[in-house]
């Protein structure tokens, strides 16, 4: 069990007032809500032991350097890897376009990529665009009406084959609340072929051992675990690593430099062009730190149990559809829409409530479409979550109903909104 | 609430509920389709002229009460009246809204579309309120552009 009152003390803007009301931040799968201990550690590093990474040879420079590269070693802890392995990007988005771009080097015309209708943007796009250049097909994974991805029409469409060099899907979907059966996905994998798991709504929320996950890359992003915004990773096995080309060139990713030509340095520099972000390296550290002390383990318990209440209360709330499967293992989003209002007029009435959720396609756009709608309401829980904030929520819905359903769309009886 | 209603006025509820000129009409000279792609809202929308005059404008959308009610609003604006008038008033319904609260519209020229004014005090809504005028501008853009061609 979590001290969520303990935790909540660690993050000021949870106590914010929106207009009237307390505020009920069911958004952390957009973006996290930040600790302080993560604060004060970029600012300690900022104030005290600032200076530039490897190029800088003084004492600053060394304490500076030694701050990244142990909070890459934090990160690579984090989820069971080697800090050699730990590619630290802008965001998960540039992790994923990362791969797309070194792995597109050595797509052809006869190859195939796969990726799922129920991905992010970021893990559709970038292959899209790979797919462009190189002359590759892009394949994907359906889903069912429920949600889950459809292995038997994929196996009917032999959707994964020996011309499939990538597989890249989503490990737990942001709009969904389930992933990808990643260890049937690896199973079926050819030997040639390269898996990626798009992790930023897996790591912040579940305990991960790259191990065990079984895929040979893994990306995620820092603002959604605590951490800063501008700081991403890509993880990968070393020997994917080292065979794979540059991605951005300039300082710091290479060997030597001639006129005539360079040589690149070794996995993860060879992917670190430039500066990198230094600060936001030592606050991803701090953020991970924090997670760490208050357990992986007790984190997607403390989701589960909030998400569970989540679910038998929207059930309270009529003409309300919930995207994915309505009970059973799911992560920590609840995406739904609510009788025929637009999730942003949705949105703006819990927003007066003070609930903060996300109202559009939440950047799934192809999977909204394959569900039959345009936009939905999401709602996303977190370590500092609590019943009463899902019961503002609730109260929220059951407004919403009233000022639009009851008096506009659905007739002046909307059944069972109390008034 | 006071915000809440400030933004949803009745007049906005009543257009969204009932569409003034909704559906895709014949004929039309041009076809344009705008979203938000932030949120997804999808409007087409077709305009009919005829010289300087707006004989008609017809559209289909997806979208939120607010990007709704806007585009019918401008429908009974501007359908009959000229396309300069309708870039003039499309000035001031646009800086209006980009005016954080700071601009009114004349309810004498601007009829029911006065009940965005505070639409602008929610930055996020803009856009919605936006939608269906800028893909109107956009239309009478490509028609000019189309006359410009072939002379
Ligand atoms: C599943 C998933 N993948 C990728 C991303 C992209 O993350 P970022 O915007 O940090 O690049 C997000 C978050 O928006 C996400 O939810």
């Amino acid at each position: 069990m979590l001290d969520v009152e303990k935790i909540r003390g660690d993050f000021p803007i949870l106590d914010r007032v929106i207009g009237e009301s307390k505020l009920a931040y069911l958004d952390s799968a957009n973006t996290s809500q930040k600790p302080r201990q993560m604060v004060a550690a970029v600012e300690d590093h900022y104030l005290h032991h600032n200076a530039n990474v490897s190029r800088a040879m003084h004492t600053l420079g060394a304490e500076a350097t030694e701050a990244f590269e142990q909070a890459r070693a934090k990160v690579a802890r984090f989820i069971g890897a080697q800090p050699n392995e730990i590619i630290f990007t802008k965001n998960s988005s540039e992790a994923l376009n990362l791969a797309a771009y070194t792995l597109g080097s050595r797509l052809g015309p006869d190859d195939e990529v796969v990726v799922s209708v129920a991905e992010h943007h970021s893990n559709i796009v970038p292959w899209q665009m790979a797919c462009e250049r190189t002359g590759a097909t892009l394949r994907w994974f359906d889903v069912t009406d429920e949600g889950y991805f459809d292995m038997d029409k994929a196996r009917d469409e032999a959707l994964i084959n020996e011309r499939t060099k990538v597989i890249s899907v989503t490990a737990m979907s942001n709009v969904l609340g389930i992933g990808a059966p990643l260890k049937q996905i690896v199973a079926w994998a050819p030997q040639t072929a390269v898996v990626i798991a798009d992790g930023a709504q897996l790591v912040p929320h579940q305990p991960v051992n790259v191990a065990d996950l079984g895929v040979d890359l893994l990306t995620f992003t820092g603002h959604k675990m605590l951490g800063p915004t501008g700081i991403g990773v890509l993880w990968g096995k070393s020997e994917v690593l080292q065979s794979l080309p540059p991605f951005l060139g300039g300082g710091e990713m290479i060997e030597i430099v001639k006129m005539t030509g360079s040589t690149y340095a070794q996995p993860p520099h060879r992917f670190e062009a430039g500066t990198p972000p230094i600060a936001q390296a030592v606050g991803l550290g701090a953020a991970v730190d924090y997670l760490s002390q208050i357990g992986m383990d007790a984190i997607a318990d403390h989701d589960h149990q909030i998400i569970a209440y989540a679910l038998e209360r929207l059930r309270e709330v009529p003409g309300l559809r919930i995207l994915g499967p309505t009970s059973g293992d799911r992560g920590s989003v609840i995406a739904f829409t609510l009788a025929d209002i637009h999730p942003h007029d949705v949105m703006q009435v819990l927003d007066s409530h003070g609930v903060a959720v996300r109202g559009g396609h939440h950047c799934a756009r192809p999977l909204h479409e394959r569900l039959g709608i345009q936009a939905s309401v999401r709602m996303s829980a977190y370590l500092y979550t609590t019943k009463s904030e899902i019961d503002a929520l609730i109260d929220g819905l059951l407004d919403t109903l009233r000022f639009f359903g009851a008096s506009t769309i659905l007739g002046a009886s909307t059944p069972g909104v109390p008034s | 609430m006071t915000d809440l209603s400030n933004l949803y006025q009745d007049i906005i509820l009543d257009h969204y509920k009932t569409k003034h000129h909704s559906g895709l009409r014949e004929p039309y000279q041009v076809e344009v389709t705008h979203v938000n792609p932030s949120c997804g809202d999808e409007l087409v929308l077709r305009l009919n002229c005829s010289g300087d005059q707006i004989v008609d404008v017809s559209y289909e959308a997806l979208g939120c009460s607010i990007s709704q009610a806007s585009t019918s609003i401008l429908t009974d604006l501007v359908i009959g009246g000229s396309v300069s008038y309708f870039l003039e008033l499309n000035e001031g319904f646009r800086v209006m809204l980009e005016g954080h609260g700071t601009i009114e519209l004349d309810e004498d020229t601007y009829g029911d579309a006065i009940a965005f004014n505070g639409v602008a005090q929610f930055p996020a809504r803009v856009k919605c309120a936006m939608l269906g005028w800028a893909a109107l501008k956009d239309a009478v853009i490509r028609e000019q552009a189309k006359g410009e061609g072939s002379d």
